[in-house]
C-alpha cells in the first residue's frame, strides 16, 4: 500500500467509527429527542408528570368546540388508537384544522385534560392546487374521514 | 486530455476563471425562469394558501446547504490523502456559500413557519440539526482562521468538516426518525414526489440555478484564494494592477 492509500483507508476507518458511534448515541438518547408525545403514550404514562411537555396528533373530525368568550377551545388530538381532550386559551393558527395533524405545548391536568399554552399547526408534505384536492376529496369522500398525514410516520410506530 | 494537471493551482486558475462566466449567466437566466414559474405559473396550494411559495426558495436552500457540506467534506478528504493543495482550497471556499445557504435556509423556514405554523422558531430534531449545521460552518471557518500555519489550518478544518458529515443524514432522516413538527420530504428517491407537477419543476429549476451559483461563486473565490495563498501572482491576464503599481514607484 502507497502512503496515499493508506491515509484513504484511515480516514475511511475514522468515518466508520464515528458513524457507528453516532448510531450508538442517538439510540440512546432516542426518547429525548422527540419533540411530542403521541396520546398513546400519554395514556400509557410515557409522558412526563408535573411538568410540560408537547403532545401531538391529529385534530378529531367534529370536535372543536368554542366556548362563548370566543377564545377558549376544546378539542380532541388523536393518533386514531387513543384519544385525549384539549384546552386551550388563545388564537388558533390559520391552519389548524379539524382532520389535520396538530402539536401543543403544556401540562396534563388532574382531569386528564391537557392544558395547552401553545397550539401549533402541523402541515403535511402534500402540496396541490385546490382544484385537484377538492377532486381527491370527492373521490374519497364515500367513507374514510383519515387525513393522508397521521403526525406519527409510519417507520417510527413500532419502535416507540 | 490529461485532467490532472489541473490539480495545480497555477493550471486550475485560467480554468475557473474560463468558466465563472458560464455558470454565472446560466444561474442567472434558471433563477429568473424558476422564480416566474415559482411566483406566477405554479397554482396556489389547497391549505397554505400563497405562503407555501416561499418552498421555492427554502427547500433548494436547505439542499443546497447539506450537498455543500457533503462536497466540502469529500475535498477535505481527498486533500487530506493527496495532500493536494487545490482540495484544502476547494474546501476553504465552499464554506461561505453552504454558510449562506444553511442562513437562507433558516431564515426562509422561520419566515414560512410563523404563518403555517403559528411559531417562528421551535427546538424539534430537523431545525435544531439544520442549526447545528450552520455552527459547523462557521466552526470549520474560524478553525481555519484562528491557526497561522497554512498547513495546520488546512488540515484542522479538514478533520473538523470530516467530523461534522455525520450531521447531514441525521438532518435529511430527522423527519422520519423523530417525531417533528417539521413536515416530511416531500420529493425524495424512494416515494417520488407529492407535489403538483409545475410546482415540482419550478423548485427543481430553482435547484439547479443554485447548483450553478455555488460553482460560479466557490471557482470565483478559489481564484481569490489561490491568489492570496500565492502571493499575489497573477497568472494568465495581464498583470494590469501590478504593472501600474511597479510604473508608479
Amino acid at each position: 500500500m502507497k502512503p496515499r492509500h493508506k491515509r484513504f483507508a484511515f480516514i475511511g476507518l475514522g468515518l466508520l467509527v464515528l458513524g457507528v458511534a453516532t448510531v450508538l448515541i442517538l439510540n440512546a438518547f432516542q426518547s429525548n429527542l422527540v419533540f411530542f408525545f403521541t396520546p398513546t403514550q400519554v395514556v400509557s404514562g410515557e409522558a412526563p408528570h408535573g411538568r410540560s411537555f408537547r403532545i401531538g396528533g391529529m385534530v378529531e373530525d367534529g370536535s372543536l368546540v368554542r366556548e362563548s368568550d370566543g377564545l377558549t377551545v376544546h378539542f380532541i388530538v388523536t393518533d386514531t388508537a387513543k384519544r385525549l381532550p384539549v384546552t386551550y386559551k388563545g388564537i388558533l393558527p390559520d391552519l389548524f384544522k379539524e382532520g389535520k395533524g396538530a402539536v401543543a405545548q403544556g401540562q396534563l391536568g388532574v382531569d386528564g385534560t391537557f392544558l395547552a399554552s401553545e397550539v401549533l399547526a402541523k402541515h403535511d408534505e402534500n402540496y396541490m392546487p385546490p382544484e385537484v384536492a377538492d377532486a381527491l376529496a370527492k373521490a374519497k369522500a364515500s367513507g374514510a374521514q383519515q387525513s393522508k398525514s397521521l403526525v406519527v410516520p409510519d417507520g417510527r410506530k413500532g419502535s416507540l | 486530455m490529461n485532467w490532472s494537471k489541473y490539480s495545480a493551482p497555477q493550471a486550475f486558475y485560467p480554468l475557473a476563471g474560463r468558466l465563472i462566466p458560464w455558470f454565472s449567466v446560466m444561474a442567472v437566466a434558471l433563477m429568473g425562469v424558476g422564480l416566474y414559474m415559482g411566483f406566477f405559473v405554479a397554482p396556489t396550494d389547497f391549505q397554505q394558501g400563497e405562503s407555501y411559495r416561499i418552498i421555492f426558495v427554502h427547500v433548494p436552500a436547505a439542499w443546497m446547504s447539506m450537498f455543500l457540506y457533503v462536497v466540502m467534506a469529500i475535498w477535505a478528504g481527498v486533500g487530506m490523502g493527496l495532500n493536494a493543495r487545490l482540495s484544502f482550497m476547494m474546501a476553504q471556499a465552499i464554506a461561505p456559500t453552504g454558510a449562506m445557504f444553511t442562513f437562507l435556509a433558516l431564515l426562509t423556514g422561520a419566515m414560512w413557519g410563523k404563518p403555517t405554523w403559528g411559531a417562528w422558531w421551535v427546538w424539534d430534531a430537523r431545525l435544531t440539526s439544520e442549526l447545528i449545521l450552520l455552527f459547523q460552518y462557521a466552526g470549520v471557518m474560524l478553525l481555519r482562521t484562528s491557526i497561522d500555519d497554512m498547513r495546520r489550518a488546512d488540515r484542522s478544518s479538514a478533520v473538523f468538516s470530516l467530523v461534522g458529515v455525520v450531521n447531514v443524514p441525521i438532518i435529511y432522516y430527522s423527519v422520519q426518525w423523530w417525531n417533528t413538527l417539521h413536515q416530511g420530504a416531500s420529493v425524495s428517491m424512494s416515494t417520488g414526489s407529492k407535489m403538483a407537477a409545475t410546482m415540482l419543476m419550478a423548485m427543481l429549476i430553482m435547484t439547479v440555478a443554485f447548483w450553478l451559483y455555488s460553482i460560479a461563486v466557490i471557482l470565483a473565490r478559489v481564484r481569490c484564494i489561490v491568489v492570496e495563498r500565492d502571493s499575489l501572482l497573477v497568472w494568465d491576464e495581464k498583470p494590469a494592477v501590478s504593472q501600474e503599481v511597479v510604473e508608479v514607484r
